[in-house]
């Protein structure tokens, strides 16, 4: 392992080694937090059992539904606004305070807007998500070489397939950062939302569990919700770093 | 009439006669292939700074086959008017014309450029970079790869067909670049300084794959270069350039034969003929580059 890869393991192990330590030697109540070892055994029980399989699909579909709607949602509009440079300087200072607004504050005109199923938290997600794919795309859009543009227009190019064959391509790794943040956004919109009113999902549970100090299933909840999201996060940094190092001098 | 309307009208004229030349030269077809007249190109003023004219007016006529090059000095509007010719910009007054039709907002079918920057996709592969015309055009797969097969071999990209830009040096980018272009036969190639980015001996080189290309397919060439001894070893004629706003100051003829190479630069007639153009460049890029004249 690399000098590297050794520290950041243990910028992992050594802090969880040291919590372990500290809930076994009693330190630390078990009423506030079980050792890591315990969240893991649960976890593994829990899984094994399949009890709340509903609601981790329930929230891993929703987060999946609000991730592919941002990305989308968030490309077409960039590309727009930065082919209506007079709309894009009147939307510019909204966009950079819009994430100063409480997404939550509106859960529930959502509530109005969408019912009592999934579609609030989808919502919640997507708003807290879409506004990073925007700014990103609009940034690499920003710094697309013009002969590359030039280019694409000596081979005749319409101005959608410049949009999808150069402008895009070309602003690829900065639309990759957009889209990394636009993952972790919809999870913490998602789970946080179903914190607030939902019936189901990994956020109710662990709101449930919370309430009724159960920390045998709020912890492995917990560590089911850091695994998932950093198990995706790592995937995208590798692809993205696959996709970067083509591009590398 | 001012001074700088009986330049153009003698440049014109001038142009005309250089016309007659070319078209009497061996090898060389008789039509006019790209037209300039009265071209001129004012930038539009923009906050603070006022508007700029960057060329012209200029009037010139490119006859079909013929290896034409322009040099001038810094920001005296070559580019602009590579520019113009290829419907990337439109002149703000006058009109171009390429193969009789005006040049009107977009790119003519048969024009080909080569930028003086780095113009390679660098998400695609050398072999997809110079394909990517062809796909375009929707050609055959098995004639793209039997064109783009040809182009690496003969740029020397044999070994690198799979790499990515970023793993070539700048003067192998700028050669997929040239075979970006070449592939798509173009009857009218434009030439922004291509080979800038090229070491002198590899500049050399290039510019005998060049003109044997242009004996090979027939295509009218553009050539903008800053380097007056590529111009005078590659061109058949060369516009000289007066600094901003940039109109021709002369049109020399160099005279070479169709079948010269990189070794006439060792030609008396060759020192000659940079010779000439640096006596007419001397005092418009001392002006271009802001020098008070008593510096001179």
């Amino acid at each position: 392992m690399s000098k590297i890869g050794l520290v950041r393991t243990a910028a992992i192990v050594l802090p969880v080694g040291a919590l372990e330590l500290l809930c076994r030697f009693g330190t630390i109540s078990p009423i506030t937090i079980i050792p890591p070892s315990e969240m893991v055994r649960s976890l593994y029980f829990i899984l094994l059992a399949g009890q709340y399989q509903a609601d981790i699909t329930a929230t891993l579909s929703n987060v999946l539904v609000s991730i592919v709607a941002a990305m989308l949602a968030g490309l077409i509009v960039a590309t727009l606004l930065e082919s209506l440079p007079a709309i894009r300087r009147i939307f510019d200072p909204l966009f950079a305070t819009y994430y100063s607004v409480p997404i939550y504050a509106f859960y529930p005109l959502m509530i109005v807007l969408f019912g009592l199923g999934d579609l609030p938290q989808i919502a919640i997600g997507f708003l807290l998500a879409v506004m990073a794919v925007i700014i990103n795309t609009l940034n690499g859009l920003d710094r697309v070489p013009q002969v590359l543009i030039k280019v694409s227009r000596v081979h005749r190019l319409s101005y959608l397939k410049i949009a999808l064959q150069v402008r895009l391509p070309s602003a690829a790794p900065y639309i990759f950062t957009g889209f990394k943040l636009a993952v972790a956004y919809s999870f913490v919109g998602i789970i946080g939302a179903e914190f607030i009113t939902s019936s189901r999902g990994i956020g109710y549970q662990i709101s449930y569990a919370y309430n009724n100090f159960d920390n045998r299933l709020m912890y492995p909840l917990i560590l089911l919700v850091l695994v998932v999201v950093t198990t995706v996060n790592m995937s995208l940094y590798v692809w993205e770093q696959h996709l970067l190092a083509r591009r590398r001098t | 009439m001012s001074s700088a309307d009986s330049m153009n009208t003698a440049v014109a004229e001038a142009g005309r006669r250089d016309a007659e030349w070319v078209a009497a030269a061996p090898g060389v077809a008789a039509a006019v292939h790209v037209a300039l007249r009265d071209v001129a190109r004012v930038f539009p003023p923009r906050g603070t700074q006022p508007a700029l004219h960057a060329l012209g007016p200029i009037d010139l006529d490119l006859i079909k086959g013929e290896f034409f090059a322009v040099v001038g000095p810094s920001g005296c509007g070559k580019s602009t008017l590579l520019d113009i010719i290829a419907g990337l910009v439109p002149p703000s007054s006058g009109q171009a014309t390429f193969e009789g039709r005006p040049v009107l907002g977009q790119v003519p079918d048969g024009v080909g450029v080569v930028f003086q920057e780095d113009a390679s996709f660098p998400w695609l592969t050398v072999f997809d970079n110079i394909a990517f015309g062809l796909r375009e055009r929707k050609r055959p797969e098995a004639e793209i790869k039997e064109a783009v097969d040809y182009a690496v071999g003969f740029m020397g990209l044999s070994d690198f067909s799979g790499a990515y830009p970023a793993q070539l040096s700048g003067g192998m980018r700028q050669r997929v670049c040239i075979a970006r272009t070449l592939v798509m036969k173009p009857r009218l190639i434009l030439l922004d300084e291509p080979f800038g980015a090229l070491d002198q001996q590899t500049r050399l080189l290039m510019g005998d794959e060049l003109l044997r290309l242009w004996r090979e397919t027939g295509a009218t060439i553009l050539l903008i270069t800053h380097a007056l001894d590529e111009a005078a070893m590659l061109a058949d004629r060369i516009g000289v350039m007066s600094s901003r706003p940039g109109t021709f100051l002369e049109i020399i003829r160099t005279g070479w034969s169709r079948e010269r190479d990189s070794t006439i630069v060792s030609q008396e007639s060759f020192g000659r003929l940079t010779s000439r153009m640096w006596t007419l460049l001397r005092e418009q890029s001392i002006r271009s580059i802001g020098y008070a004249k008593g510096h001179a």
